[in-house]
């Protein structure tokens, strides 16, 4: 199990020890029939913070949210909120919300009474209800919408509902099942925004599980990477981008050359390429970022810490400010590149990185 | 598009069915219902005399209501057991598929065969009677039980309880299980998830459901026949028996016309009512 050993620079929200986490999740283990959809998973949510759970469709995400929120039994492990035992309680005596993927609104009921039902099951006083319900509302910017039915507002309109359904109870953890899938791309880096501030805004911690990792880079002061029912790593955005742990990691956030080779005598050798690299002997695997690739001189004097090679240019995708380059080494190997924008090229050039630029992954 | 010679051809032929087969019977129907017989013949005279017998002769409203009493029995009975069967069935059991085929297989079942059932379960030497006699309940055979609308009743119930069933099976079946999710979500427990999800969204279907029950009892004649006795004569028996051995077809087609109406009159109702309770 691989989790980041620093605290997440830029999140301040991270593990921090001896303060306890809001949610544990302590070895879970789910089975559906005989496949495994969960092995071994634990992990911590802090108070306040916003967790996102990242991984392909069939990883077991959607599993792990509804493990929280009661909707699944785990066949091992357990889960601890504020330190109290969780899994042992039925969905509707968890003090945790959910945004459900396609919201779920009542369509017999009116804006209005889907964001009151939590509050007249949890019996508050109804002189306070009317108040609650507006401020709720207020939150997502949806006041006017009262009185309508379900049916009757945009996909976007009901996702802001279904939000203010959850918060209206002021749940201690707020959980979200792919809640942007549904919405066309403007709308949803729109709506990435909102979550955000609103999030900070409440103060409430948010599990969001997605498939996509932009949006978990965007959103998330943690992200959560899990892969065939296994967490894969556990960090800050910055963290997980440009210290990935495995070789999956790497390829699954942004784009990445993988170099396959071994170490021998202090050498790192992929291929032609190599360079100065401290550790004992035997395989290894490194990933570089095409963006940590650049043009240089030939004739320009080499520094001994970054790695040179010539590469014919295979391909160049136009992408706005910046170029992708396609370029095929002479042992034949085709890295990624990206550079600023800038005319056509074509034939061979020099090319390369900085040695701390190839960050060492597991395979 | 479709061509209008494409679409006449594919229309004609269930159109021409339904007006030869359906309209130009109903249209004999009104007609003779204004018509009158005397001497055992047919006089073709235009007149309102047999609707005014309908309501001068105490005999018809009677059957009327008995026979709207019996439909309401065993719509309200149906309802009753198909209800939670279908809400069992649809949330709660792990043999979903078994125990639907189970409702629906009575169905395949000729309706004379579970009609005389029951008169083999009823009668003074049936099945509940032996019984009753052989535990020491009574030591004469129950009377009652046979020939009584309270064995009509017992009979159309088994019979078009799977009817009820059906649509409030399938409306069930089309709530989303996040919706359910979703109230226990927000704190609410079974009950409570029951009495504010699931039964509002069902409502259409059990609305469906009560009117198969009450409008096929409404016209059943058989049941009546076999297991009515006197005290449990339904109006379709009337209608039978003045096209028979009465031999007053324009009285016959009178009580049929009013009934006919009785029950669109119903339907328009069902579907006013039905708009409104659905949301999608």
């Amino acid at each position: 199990m691989i989790s980041s050993a620093q605290p997440a620079a830029d999140s301040g929200t991270g593990d921090k020890g001896g303060v306890e986490p809001l949610l544990s999740i302590r070895s879970i283990i789910k089975r559906f029939g005989s496949t495994t959809v969960l092995r071994d998973v634990s992990l911590d949510v802090a108070s306040g913070e916003l967790l996102t759970i990242l991984g392909e469709s069939g990883s077991g995400k959607t599993t792990l949210l509804r493990l929280i929120a009661g909707f699944e039994q785990p066949d091992g492990g357990e889960i601890y909120m504020a330190g109290e035992r969780l899994d042992h309680l039925p969905p509707y005596r968890r003090r945790v919300n959910t945004v459900f993927q396609h919201y779920a609104l009542f369509p017999h009921l009116s804006v209005f009474e889907n964001v009151a039902y939590g509050l007249r099951v949890r019996k508050v006083n109804r002189q306070e209800i009317p108040k609650r319900v507006e401020q709720a509302l207020a939150l997502v910017k949806m006041t006017e919408f009262t009185r309508r039915a379900p049916a009757q507002l945009s996909g976007g309109q009901q996702q802001r509902i279904a939000l203010a359904r959850a918060l209206v109870n002021q749940p201690k953890l707020l959980l979200l099942d792919e809640p942007l899938s549904a919405l066309d791309a403007n709308l949803r880096r729109q709506m990435q925004l909102e979550l955000k501030s609103l999030q900070r805004e409440v103060g409430i911690s948010f599990v969001f599980v997605t498939h996509d990792q932009e949006e978990a880079m965007a959103l998330s002061d943690r992200i959560a990477l899990l892969r065939s029912g296994q967490l894969e790593q556990v960090a800050a955005p910055r963290e997980i981008y440009n210290r990935p742990a495995t070789a999956y990691t790497a390829r699954f956030i942004g784009q990445t050359n993988l170099l396959r080779g071994r170490v021998e005598n202090g050498l790192a050798q992929c291929g032609t390429l190599q360079w100065p690299w401290g550790a004992p002997d035997g395989p290894a695997a490194f990933s570089v970022r095409p963006e940590s690739i650049r043009l240089c001189d030939p004739a320009a004097a080499t520094n001994r810490n970054s790695v040179r090679f010539r590469a014919a240019i295979r391909n160049q995708t136009f992408g706005g400010h910046t170029d992708v380059l396609e370029v095929a080494c002479p042992d034949s190997r085709v890295l990624l590149v990206r550079i600023a924008s800038r005319g056509n090229l074509a034939g061979e050039c020099d090319f390369e990185f900085d040695a701390g630029d190839a960050i060492p992954v597991k395979d | 598009m479709y061509s209008r010679a494409y679409k006449t051809a594919v229309a004609a032929p269930p159109l021409v069915w339904v007006a030869v087969f359906l309209l130009a019977p109903y249209g004999f129907l009104l007609c003779y219902s204004f018509w009158t017989v005397s001497q055992q013949a047919l006089v073709h005279q235009w007149n309102l005399g047999n609707y005014r017998q309908l309501l001068d002769n105490s005999m018809y409203p009677t059957v009327l209501f008995r026979s709207m009493r019996i439909a309401g029995s065993v719509t309200v009975l149906s309802l009753v057991l198909s209800f939670p069967l279908a809400y069992y069935l649809s949330f709660h059991s792990r043999k979903k598929e078994l125990l639907y085929q189970l409702v629906i297989i009575p169905l395949w079942v000729s309706y004379l065969v579970r009609a005389y059932a029951w008169k083999t379960i009823l009668g003074s030497d049936g099945v509940l009677n032996t019984l009753l006699q052989y535990v020491g309940v009574t030591r004469h055979p129950v009377e009652f039980l046979l020939y009584s609308p309270f064995a009509v009743v017992l009979t159309l119930t088994h019979i078009y309880t799977p009817f009820a069933f059906l649509p409030i099976y399938a409306s069930m079946e089309h709530i989303p299980r996040n919706f359910v999710e979703a109230a226990q979500d927000l704190g609410a427990g079974p009950m409570r998830t029951f009495w504010t999800v699931i039964f509002p969204l069902s409502l259409p279907g059990a609305l469906a459901g009560a009117t198969f029950a009450f409008v096929l009892s409404l016209g059943d004649f058989l049941a009546p026949l076999l297991i009515g006795g006197p005290s449990g004569i339904m109006i379709s028996n009337v209608v039978v028996s003045l096209f028979g051995a009465a031999y007053n077809w324009p009285l016959g087609a009178a009580i049929s016309a009013s009934l006919l109406l009785l029950v669109l009159a119903l339907l328009f109702l069902v579907e006013r009512i039905e708009k409104r309770l659905s949301f999608t």
